[in-house]
């Protein structure tokens, strides 16, 4: 079950072609990367699928249906460009828009509550936004995102701007809400982030979807036959054949790259038959990072 | 419809809290009757009902006339004329008159002098005018020929009435007074409200931009709600200030007036009558007559409507200027000038339009829905025809409806665009973006 499908989605502004037929899907109760370098389509994309621009063509269903203005209430938004009322208090901005979302006052500002205990900012109710600082600003912010308890929640960079304790505090929080259930859409440019946290990605660039998947799938489509071996002694020289290559050697150990038409283990073969003593033999894929390069550069 | 109730009462709520809104909601009419009561009391110090004064009557035709004596007292004096112009304020007087002998019965200009340390005000010389001009025609008339009563019969007032009133109803130069009063009160205050209240829905939408909060906003309600509740709870904003100056400012005056123990003002109204009745002949109960006769069943409501209009439409396109400025005010006035035109010019033809209430022009600028509810508020109190103003009120409405979605069009691409020069063609171009 998907929670979100796109189908041959399309966004052109005059002569900008912002997203280019575009199709995924979203699983239900995944935490999903969406990656793309700047100016990909990323935000029109989002933008589409929270309603605030309309797509040229194509499709976007949510739970199965197709979007409209009532599900609005569905989806939680953490826009990348972070904007609140400077001059208006965190209580009273909260309540505006948890109340903007649906709930009712009395449920607003029981949970308002809720959640700025849970962050150590009962405090701040009376205080205006304007006093608080930008790690304080960011922790409101995402309280304003979820606090409509949304199923598909969408954050763009969510982490800008946090310390590392904060950084893990809203962490576990979008943990915990993936675990209550909820299905996160993830947009960012830290790719160790998006290897720590997401199930799938996809990405995009120039508009155009490059690749999707499951995260370890798209790993091992892109992975170079690369091995790290570590074993006692030297390698023979007789056995540097043609079936794989080395990379790098350190005093540790390897790192060889099968070529073509032969695997891994035709090589760990010969290494037993010689008598080698191996401690360790890894295989290496290739970083989220590296993908992202590669993938990216190849389209310019 | 909760949504924009909210946004409403947001919009509504934080203005009217704000330290700004209510120290000019209490100390514009306290300053409004600072000023009147001010400008009231040095009125009727400069003027003084009972004006002191010493006339030399060289002529001796006014010193043997039977005249009024009220208002003003008046002596007579046969010292010499220096001595009259160096002795009259030690002896009590504020001003010396001196009328000299009369050569020519047949003249008709006489020239009298006064002398006065202040210059008196024009109600005061008129009144001594038209007491000694009577003194000279009864002069006149007893040395000649003239029967009085022949004369008095020559004396023939005509009187130009408005034909379409009824035939009880009072003549129409109180109404024309009064029409000009509340014509140019009206129209002022649509140019006020339009100015004051439109640019400060633009500078809203402004601050909305620049703090980057439309998108989350957005992501919760329609732009065009978002727009929607901005202008409404803004205009909630002028009502409520509008509405507590016609309660606080005659209160603070009533009050101001009762601790300075005086009614100027009502000295005030006294002087006037007394000054317009002899000339025009009319009193303060007919222009409280003809205030009760105004047609108010046509005009509050009408008005209502050209404030109401006039401002959204005006609040809307204001609103969709702030969504494609942002924080460029430079390329802002660009953009503003269209929009400011017409209100300009609205304003500089309501005193044409006052002056000739169904003229070309008024009848005309009325028909224009941009300059309608300045030009046909400044119109109302003439008793316009019905079908004007209700086809002026027309054209508002469907204007307004237009404006509304054209500024709703580019609110809702121009919030979301940051780092873009925005031009006129370009914000034709928003217009007609999907979605």
């Amino acid at each position: 079950m998907n929670v979100l499908s796109l189908r041959n989605v399309t966004k052109t502004y005059q002569n900008h072609t912002a997203v280019n037929d575009i199709s995924f899907d979203v699983p239900q109760g995944s935490i999903f990367g969406l990656l793309g370098p700047n100016g990909a389509g990323k935000t029109s994309l989002i933008r589409m699928i929270t309603m605030i621009t309309g797509l040229d063509q194509g499709e976007i269903k949510l739970n199965g249906h197709n979007l409209n203005q009532d599900m609005i209430l569905d989806i939680g938004y953490l826009p990348e460009e972070r904007g609140l009322y400077k001059k208006m208090k965190v209580g009273d901005q909260l309540m505006y828009l948890a109340q903007l979302r649906g709930l009712s006052k009395q449920d607003a500002k029981r949970d308002i509550k809720h959640w700025l205990q849970k962050f150590d900012a009962e405090t701040w109710w009376n205080k205006n936004i304007e006093e608080l600082s930008k790690g304080m600003q960011q922790k409101i912010q995402f309280i304003a995102t979820v606090i409509h308890k949304p199923k598909l929640l969408i954050l763009d960079e969510p982490f800008t701007g946090l310390d590392p304790l904060n950084t893990n505090l809203i962490k576990d929080e979008i943990f915990r809400m993936n675990d209550e259930g909820a299905s996160i859409i993830f947009s960012t440019h830290r790719m160790e982030q998006v290897e720590e946290i997401c199930k799938d990605i996809v990405l995009i660039n120039d508009g155009a979807l490059v690749l999707e998947g499951e995260m370890n799938a798209v790993k091992q489509k892109f992975k170079e036959n690369k091995y790290r071996i570590e074993f006692d002694g030297t390698l023979p020289t007789h056995l540097k054949t043609n079936s794989f290559a080395i990379e790098s050697d350190d005093e540790k150990g390897l790192v060889i790259r099968v070529l073509p038409g032969h695997d891994s283990n035709e090589f760990l073969d010969s290494l037993i038959t010689e008598g080698i003593h191996i401690n360790s033999f890894q295989e290496i894929l290739p970083s989220l990072n590296d993908i992202f390069i590669k993938n990216v550069n190849n389209k310019i | 419809m909760n949504k924009l109730w909210l946004i409403i009462k947001r919009e509504y709520s934080i203005r009217v809290k704000k330290k700004s809104f209510i120290l000019a909601t209490l100390l514009t009419p306290l300053g409004m009757a600072a000023l009147m009561i001010g400008a009231g009391y040095l009125g009727v110090n400069s003027s003084k009902a009972n004006q002191r004064v010493l006339i030399k009557d060289d002529s001796s035709i006014v010193k043997n006339a039977k005249i009024k004596k009220t208002g003003m007292v008046m002596d007579f004096t046969d010292e010499v004329l220096d001595t009259v112009k160096i002795n009259y304020i030690k002896e009590g007087y504020d001003l010396a008159v001196y009328i000299p002998p009369f050569k020519d019965l047949n003249g008709k200009r006489h020239e009298v002098k006064y002398f006065a340390e202040e210059k008196p005000g024009i109600a005061a010389i008129e009144a001594l005018e038209r007491r000694i001009e009577t003194a000279f025609k009864d002069h006149k008339i007893k040395n000649s020929n003239v029967d009085r009563e022949v004369y008095d019969s020559f004396a023939t007032s005509i009187d130009m009435e408005d034909g379409s009133l009824a035939d009880d109803a009072s003549d129409g130069k109180v109404s024309m007074m009064l029409g000009t009063a509340f014509g140019t009160i009206m129209g002022f205050l649509m140019y006020m409200v339009i100015l004051v209240y439109g640019m400060m829905v633009m500078r809203s939408v402004m601050e909305e931009k620049i703090n980057r909060i439309s998108e989350v906003m957005i992501s919760s309600v329609k732009p065009f709600y978002l727009m929607l509740g901005k202008v409404l709870g803004v205009g909630l904003v002028g009502l409520t200030q509008v509405a507590i100056w016609i309660v606080l400012i005659p209160v603070i005056m009533m009050i101001t007036q009762t601790i300075m123990g005086g009614d100027p003002q009502a000295d005030q109204m006294e002087q006037l009558a007394a000054a317009t009745q002899g000339a025009d002949g009319f009193d303060i109960s007919e222009i409280f007559r003809e205030v009760r006769a105004m047609n108010w069943l046509m005009i509050i409501p009408a008005f209502l409507a050209f404030f109401f209009g006039g401002y959204f439409m005006y609040a809307a396109l204001f609103a969709a200027i702030g969504s494609a400025i942002g924080d460029d005010m430079q390329e802002g006035q660009t953009l503003m000038l269209p929009v400011m035109l017409p209100i300009i010019i609205g304003f500089m033809m309501m005193q044409g339009v006052i002056t000739n209430p169904n003229g070309n022009m008024a009848v005309i600028g009325s028909m224009i829905p941009l300059i309608s509810p300045i030009i046909m508020p400044a119109r109302l109190a003439f008793d316009p025809p019905i079908w004007q103003v209700l086809l002026s009120i027309a054209l508002l409405i469907l204007t307004c409806v237009f404006f509304a979605w054209v500024a709703g069009r580019i609110y809702r691409v121009g919030i979301l665009m940051y780092g873009k020069k925005v031009s006129f063609r370009e914000l034709s171009k928003w217009m007609f973006y999907k979605g």
